[in-house]
């Protein structure tokens, strides 16, 4: 575990907030420095027993026999889909949920966006006995159905976004509106490595049991490191959390691979840049808390980005994952919308596996650089794909796609 | 260090009041016509709103000024060219989000942006998503030119929070009145008298804001010790009414500007009841 105890990577990172709400993230940083750095008063040590207990962790590695011989190359999957929740997003979520009981807090809000860290933070704190409420953006809420209904199962509260384009980053503002007014006895679950110091650092700790379980079990079943580990990223949780336990490996290769939409052009005109690829494409800038790289016009308005993933479309990143990028530790690729979706399509029909949408672009990147990844290589399943099925059912429809998958049992049982 | 033109409106005695628009909402002519009737109306200085995509510390009457002035096509620069075509007698404040600020000109970092607001006719910056911690730039940036760096104290700050704010703020000091966005409210809050009292020991003047709605409540607030009244939501809400129900401009004009003078006869009315007032 790595510690920047200025909140600072490089140039990225900081505490760009509302006055409103200095005094609470310093009072969680000092919360995270005691509970989580220090294990104060036995925190880690219950986070971890209710991971496994309540989570289901460790979660397998498993090999891929059908990728591993279709690429010519040892690919295995570290399984974060059979996470309780079928996401890597639990994780995060217990383990803040876990420590605003330390802190004493009463309340727990959360912005989602495919709904996934939503859905976690419900179940989270249905678990801990804790009330919720759960932002997110008018958009996300239609294509993202189950999601709703499962927060909803789990007694929080959905407030829906209706302003934007009403996606992950409407939600994280009107997140922090809800924190800047409920402060003192409200804590804000945020979701990803994203937002002002400690938030960046906390959520890759409590994530980074993915890659330390991974870098255990892949040495059990080879006997050696991976060449590589690949990850998807949006605002890169489960990719800090698959590559923090191999930082120091120089000789493994770290992969981010981001959505790259419809395209990696932007309209300037309109604002919208039809990707997620901040990391490829993005330029430094100041967004919900911290300095980091951004999708934003040439003025330094944030621009709506896009992917047929929800979860990854984010106009902004990590900003531990921006410095590693700049850094060259980690390298940043990224995979259009069919890549992904026929990656979907892929695991699914060979390897018995619903990815997330937001996973497939992992193994989009995995069939369009086989070549890339070494040897040996993991890949973070980071979720489940059931969530997703709406989208996918009618993305590919749309699409002349290079699958095989045969949806016309639908038509025949209408007739 | 600090800016002539707001030390002469506070150092003149009397309450300041400090009313807020988003510049550009609903459209630039329009704006321009509502600034100055605050002005008319006996504004002291006026708070002016660059509109950012991502305004976070804002509630929902402000967002929606925000997204009618960027529908509209604001920018920064038709900002600044917004600021040359005022006709107006009071000093003019910029409030915006750090990302503008640091992303304006030709390197990155808020010197250009300062360099050219000063150049406009700015005389200070609000920016509610930069804290103490990260504005040394920006407060060097500003003293070289003569621009003000106005803080929001929250009712949650305390401690060396504010006393790291007192080192570097100028101007003025933005109380806020309660938790939570910006927005006009129909009560005064407590934390406003308690906000007021930890400031007591500054010889900065005290400009309270956050849900100010009418001259009552600004007499309340200035006879609770404050040297100024920010209004923002409640004029804002003028605005969205002009521009829903698609009202002339005269008319809209005029309405602020009487909204300004009770607001303005308000504060003064609290000067006399004010706790230290001369008796």
């Amino acid at each position: 575990m790595s510690s920047h105890t200025d909140g600072k990577f490089g140039a990225y990172g900081g505490q760009y907030v509302p006055e409103a709400l200095m005094p609470a993230i310093e009072e969680l940083r000092d919360a995270y420095e005691r509970y989580v750095l220090d294990n104060e008063d036995g925190f880690m040590d219950e986070f971890r027993k209710r991971l496994a207990d309540f989570g289901g962790r460790p979660t397998p590695l498993q090999r891929a026999d059908q990728l591993s011989d279709r690429y010519d190359t040892e690919v295995y999957l570290k399984r974060e889909d059979l996470l309780h929740g079928g996401a890597h997003k639990l994780n995060n979520a217990l383990g803040q949920v876990l420590l605003a009981k330390y802190m004493g807090k009463e309340r727990i809000i959360a912005e989602t966006g495919a709904g996934q860290h939503g859905t976690a933070t419900a179940m989270a704190a249905a678990h801990l006995d804790m009330p919720c409420e759960i932002f997110m953006g008018s958009t996300d809420i239609n294509r993202q159905r189950p999601n709703v209904f499962r927060m909803r199962l789990n007694g929080a509260a959905v407030n829906p976004v209706t302003t934007g384009r009403g996606t992950l980053k409407e939600a994280i503002s009107e997140t922090m509106r809800d924190w800047a007014t409920n402060v003192e006895d409200t804590h804000y679950v945020i979701g990803s490595i994203v937002g002002p110091d400690p938030f960046p650092r906390m959520v890759r700790d409590f994530q980074s049991v993915i890659g330390e379980e991974a870098r255990e079990q892949i040495r059990e079943q080879t006997g050696q490191l991976p060449d590589s580990v690949v990850a998807c990223a949006g605002g890169g949780s489960n990719t800090m959390g698959a590559f923090d336990a191999f930082r120091e490996d120089e000789a493994v290769d770290l992969i981010a691979v981001e959505a790259g939409g419809s395209s990696l052009d932007v309209d300037e005109e309109t604002g919208v840049a039809p990707n997620s690829a901040t990391l490829s494409t993005g330029e430094e800038g100041v967004l919900h808390g911290a300095r980091t790289k951004l999708l934003q016009d040439s003025d330094g308005q944030i621009m709506e980005s896009h992917s047929v993933s929800a979860g990854l479309d984010y106009a902004g990143v990590g900003p531990e994952l921006a410095h590693l990028v700049d850094s060259g530790r980690v390298q940043a690729a990224n995979v259009d919308d069919e890549v992904a979706l026929e990656a979907f399509h892929r695991l699914s029909q060979r390897e018995g596996i619903i990815p997330a949408l937001e996973s497939a672009h992992a193994f989009g990147y995995l069939d369009e650089n086989p070549d890339a990844v070494g040897d040996v290589t993991v890949l973070n399943l980071s979720g489940r794909g059931d969530k997703d099925l709406e989208t996918v059912i009618e993305e590919t429809e749309q699409r002349d796609l290079d699958v095989d998958v045969d949806m016309s049992v639908f038509a025949e049982a209408e007739r | 260090m600090s800016n002539d033109a707001i030390d002469a409106v506070f150092e003149a005695g009397d309450p300041a009041f400090i009313p807020y628009l988003v510049a550009g909402d609903p459209d630039y002519e329009s704006s321009l016509a509502y600034v100055e009737a605050l002005d008319r109306g006996g504004a002291d200085i006026i708070e002016l709103g660059l509109p950012f995509s991502e305004p976070i510390a804002e509630g929902s009457t402000i967002q929606d000024a925000i997204v009618r002035s960027l529908e509209a096509g604001m920018t920064p620069e038709r900002f600044f060219d917004f600021v040359g075509d005022l006709d107006v007698e009071a000093p003019l404040v910029c409030m915006t989000y750090y990302n503008l600020v640091y992303q304006y000109g030709q390197q990155r970092g808020p010197r250009d942006f300062v360099e050219r607001a000063a150049s406009a006719g700015i005389s200070g910056l609000v920016i509610p998503d930069l804290p103490a911690e990260e504005a040394d730039p920006l407060r060097a940036a500003c003293d070289e030119h003569d621009l003000d760096l106005v803080f929001i104290v929250a009712p949650t700050t305390e401690g060396e929070r504010l006393t790291r704010m007192m080192d570097r703020v100028s101007g003025y000091v933005y109380v806020q009145a309660r938790l939570g966005t910006t927005g006009a409210r129909d009560d005064v809050s407590d934390q406003t008298d308690e906000s007021l009292a930890r400031l007591a020991d500054w010889d900065v003047p005290k400009a309270v804001g956050f849900g100010i709605k009418t001259g009552e409540h600004a007499e309340r607030i200035v006879s609770a010790g404050a040297d100024g009244i920010i209004v923002g939501s409640a004029l804002v809400d003028i605005v969205a009414a002009g521009a829903a129900n698609d009202e002339p401009i005269e008319a809209v004009a005029d309405r602020l500007e009487s909204k300004a003078r009770e607001l303005t006869d308000g504060a003064v009315r609290g000067l006399t009841s004010a706790p230290d007032a001369d008796t």
